[in-house]
């Protein structure tokens, strides 16, 4: 039954995963992109906790804690990125 | 170190001397402390003359390297004592000549003795080794010496193209001769001259025994300047007088008679050396003495004649290889051109050294070599004259000089080889006597040009720089030694026959020597009204005729095509290579980088196609192929269209975040076939690729932001599906072909047994194989502080600037 659930649920990360990938390439602005990539990094998350259930493992939750600092770290590096053209800021007296 | 070989290098001993006794003892001209290096050895070579006049011949070994087969072996025989003689000896005239030749405060003395010094033990070294590596090498040191004493006044430019051209054509064929000898050496597997004579049975039917042949010959017809080789004998006269008369008449130019000579019993058997070297050295005799006729320099001339006298004796040398092929001594007449070669020899280094060092006194005396300007010098100097009418007179065959003997044998030779019944002679022999009697008739001409339009005829005071007078002393002692040798051995040829000639021809034809037998030379001054004697006598009329009526059909010479001359050929070749080579490096080395990978790639497909395809090594075996399941299909999906998508997008920015999403997927790859570890680290990595090329885009210049897509090349899309292709084919095939199975097994069982750990991954980074770790930490460290540098490097420089 678990089992069945997972799959499931595993087609549907990858059904959302495909549409957040088309919205990666087609765009239009920048922002669009990142969000879906933002979106990605959640999907991904799913995705692993989903295969650590597959696996029987709890080798793999490690990789989905670094996921969501990764994809919030990302997002809000392009976001700033987007907004001031700089990510890290030279210091005003330098 | 016995005496014999310390006498071989000696001369390159005393040479480390030279700029000492030059800068110690500054007032005394330093010839005279090299002057008795090469009497003493002279006296020491007749010492041995008893030796080889009984037939023995004397060996001394010094070890070198052993293992190799090659050591220092000197051999003392009659051939090589014979040119070991004229090196000494013309080498001790040509010193003392030199040292009134040379001014002591203008030139540069020091260099000169030690090239000279130099060259002289290289020689020696060529004529009295046995072991034809150490023969290579001596032979290579005569190339260098002589090139840097052609280029000696080094401030002219002729003088370094000579240099140049000289050292290209004798190295060209000195390494010819290396490849021979290295035949040779896989023919007998000896280096040693002495037993590859004794097995020349078993080489003559070796299936390299034609290739070896031609390589030794190259080297002997560079080095002696035979057709089409010559060519860097006229330039070589560049050199200052003393050199000319030593190196480039008397002694350089003969190794290579030398070398044919030494190797006449291995190779003299074959119609192949008969007709390269009897073939060669006729061409080359009637081509020199036809181009030396048209000269007006007098060193032009004597080289032009030196390059037609050594193929005389070539000729010589190699018709008289065909008397191997009559095994008795009895009625072997055709010893006789192996006579005449070495006679010849003799006399040529006699009166060609007299002649250049003749022509270096009219060059200092009056300031000119054009024979053009030289006119009426006989008044001013009776003694110069004398010793160049002997050098010339002997050098044209006239009685009662030397070279006339020569000739005659010549003659003797030449006429017999009709009567040769092998290599196709019965028809094509009557070249050899017609040939060399034209030949004969231009040797008289030129001969009588050079003394007669230098020291008779109208005196043009006008044309010359300075008064001429007769030269010092000193500087006439050398060319009138010669000149007396040339006299003496002409008039009493006896003198030579037992002592020198008989135990090289010896060394030359071994074979036809019985036990306790000697060639029994006897060169008699007159041997009756024979076709020889008509011959001469047909020479001198013909050749008084022409040089009377020069003027009219000299200039014959001035509508000969300049085009078709080896020399425009020689400095086209130069040219061409240069250009042709200069071309090819531009073709392909076109500085940009997407060429270099095309050639690469290029490469990378076609040397695996072919390996793969050479050892039929595709094979596709599924026996142990997991089952793919529908995750990995999605993943492969997801791979497949992102890579593919970065090619087809316009903005740069896409590409960098289709990028990051294909590593991500990785990840998950990495996830799925569970590899924790991996999946970290591949995740950390990615996100600061991705931030790093976002850094890169970021700082574009603004013009260059063009956001247009790839371009379509069919090169690269080619280039690019063939390497995917090849190496698609190269993965499956080798997991078809596991030979062995896995040690993993060995890191599961002791990975807490042995290391105390239980994540397998990062006991085997640490622990099993924690060198490589250690150096993946150096290559960050380099790369952070490469980054660290160039970035701060830039910086200052902008300050800076």
């Amino acid at each position: 039954m678990l089992e069945i659930i997972v799959r499931i649920a595993l087609l549907c990360c990858s059904l959302s995963m495909l549409g957040l990938i088309y919205r990666v390439i087609k765009g239009p602005s920048t922002a669009d992109r990142v969000i879906a990539l933002d979106s990605i990094g959640v999907n991904l998350v799913a995705i692993t906790a989903l295969f650590s259930i597959v696996h029987k493992s709890t080798a793999f939750l490690d990789i989905i804690l670094l996921i969501g600092i990764l994809a919030f770290i990302g997002t809000v590096a392009f976001a700033k990125y987007l907004e001031r053209g700089e990510i890290i800021e030279n210091e005003p007296n330098r | 170190m016995s005496y014999l070989l310390l006498a071989i290098v000696s001369p390159l001993l005393l040479a480390i001397f030279i700029p000492f006794f030059h800068k110690w003892f500054g007032r005394v001209h330093t010839g005279w402390f090299v002057l008795p290096l090469p009497i003493l050895l002279f006296a020491y070579f007749l010492s041995y003359l008893p030796e080889t006049m009984s037939q023995k011949r004397v060996m001394e070994t010094f070890e070198w390297i052993p293992s190799l087969g090659m050591n220092f072996t000197a051999k003392v025989d009659g051939l090589g004592l014979l040119f070991a003689l004229l090196i000494t000896g013309i080498g001790a005239l040509v010193i003392l000549y030199s040292i009134y030749y040379l001014a002591k405060d203008k030139e540069k003395l020091n260099t000169f003795y030690v090239y000279l010094l130099l060259f002289m033990g290289a020689m020696l070294g060529v004529v009295l080794s046995d072991n034809l590596i150490v023969m290579y090498a001596f032979w290579e040191l005569t190339s260098f010496s002589s090139f840097l004493l052609i280029g000696y006044w080094y401030e002219r430019e002729r003088s370094r193209y000579g240099a140049q051209k000289s050292m290209l054509i004798t190295v060209f064929g000195g390494l010819a001769m290396l490849g021979g000898i290295i035949l040779l050496y896989v023919m007998t597997g000896t280096f040693s001259m002495t037993e590859i004579i004794g097995t020349s049975d078993e080489i003559f039917n070796h299936p390299l025994f034609v290739p070896a042949l031609v390589c030794i010959l190259l080297g002997a017809f560079t080095k002696s300047a035979q057709f089409p080789f010559y060519i860097w004998l006229p330039d070589a006269m560049e050199a200052p007088t003393p050199v000319s008369a030593y190196l480039h008449s008397a002694t350089m130019v003969k190794a290579g008679i030398y070398l044919v000579a030494r190797f006449t019993p291995v190779f003299g058997e074959s119609s192949v050396w008969f007709w390269l070297v009897g073939g060669v050295g006729l061409l080359t005799l009637i081509w020199g003495s036809m181009f030396a006729v048209k000269q007006t320099d007098l060193k032009a001339i004597l080289a032009f004649s030196t390059v037609s006298q050594l193929g005389l004796i070539m000729s010589l040398l190699g018709v008289g290889a065909a008397a191997l092929h009559f095994e008795a001594l009895d009625d072997n007449i055709y010893t006789v051109a192996v006579t005449a070669a070495i006679f010849h020899l003799i006399n040529h280094a006699t009166f060609k050294g007299s002649l250049f060092m003749a022509a270096g006194i009219v060059d200092h005396e009056t300031g000119t070599r054009d024979i053009r300007k030289l006119g009426g010098l006989m008044q001013f100097m009776p003694i110069t004259f004398t010793i160049s009418a002997i050098g010339a007179f002997s050098m044209a065959g006239l009685p009662p000089f030397n070279g006339f003997l020569s000739k005659e044998m010549f003659f003797t030779a030449m006429v017999q080889v009709r009567e040769m019944n092998i290599f196709n002679l019965e028809t094509w022999g009557i070249l050899f006597p017609v040939l060399a009697w034209v030949a004969s008739i231009f040797t008289f001409v030129y001969s009588m040009i050079l003394v007669f339009k230098t020291f008779t005829g109208k005196y043009q005071p006008e044309k010359l720089d300075q008064k001429p007078h007769e030269a010092p002393v000193g500087m006439l002692i050398s060319p009138v030694i010669l000149a007396a040798l040339v006299v003496i051995f002409g008039l009493f040829p006896n003198l030579l026959s037992g002592t020198l000639i008989s135990p090289a021809m010896s060394a030359v034809l071994p074979d036809l020597l019985g036990a306790g037998e000697e060639f029994d030379v006897h060169i008699s001054f007159w041997h009756g009204p024979n076709i020889e004697l008509f011959m001469t006598i047909g020479v001198i009329l013909l050749g008084f005729f022409l040089f009377k009526t020069y003027p009219k059909w000299g200039k014959i010479y001035g509508k000969l095509p300049q085009k078709l001359s080896l020399n425009r050929f020689y400095d086209g070749l130069i040219e061409k290579a240069q250009t042709g080579s200069n071309r090819l490096t531009n073709s392909y080395m076109t500085g940009s980088i997407r060429s270099y990978l095309v050639y690469i790639f290029t490469f990378f497909i076609f040397i695996l196609s072919a390996a793969l395809i050479r050892e039929n090594a595709f094979k596709l075996d599924t026996s142990n192929v997991s089952s793919i399941g529908i995750y990995e299909m999605v993943l492969v999906l997801f791979i497949v269209v992102g890579s593919i998508s970065i090619l087809f997008v316009k903005s740069r920015m896409t590409s960098i975040i289709l990028l990051g999403s294909v590593g991500y997927t990785v990840s998950l790859f990495y996830v799925l076939f569970r590899a924790p570890d991996l999946a970290l680290t591949q995740l950390v990595i990615e996100t600061i690729s991705v931030a790093l090329f976002l850094v890169c885009f970021y700082h574009l210049p603004k013009y260059r932001k063009l956001e247009t897509r790839m371009r379509f090349r069919l090169t690269n899309a080619l280039i690019s599906i063939g390497v995917g292709a090849i190496v698609t084919i190269i993965a499956l095939s080798a997991h078809s072909n596991k030979l062995f199975d896995s040690i993993s097994q060995y890191y599961v069982e002791n990975t807490y047994v042995e290391a105390a750990g239980k994540n397998m991954v990062n006991v085997i980074l640490v622990d099993f194989r924690g060198f490589d770790t250690l150096f993946e930490i150096t290559v960050l460290a380099i790369a952070s502080l490469g980054i660290y540098g160039m970035i701060r490097l830039k910086s200052d420089r902008g300050k800076q600037g």
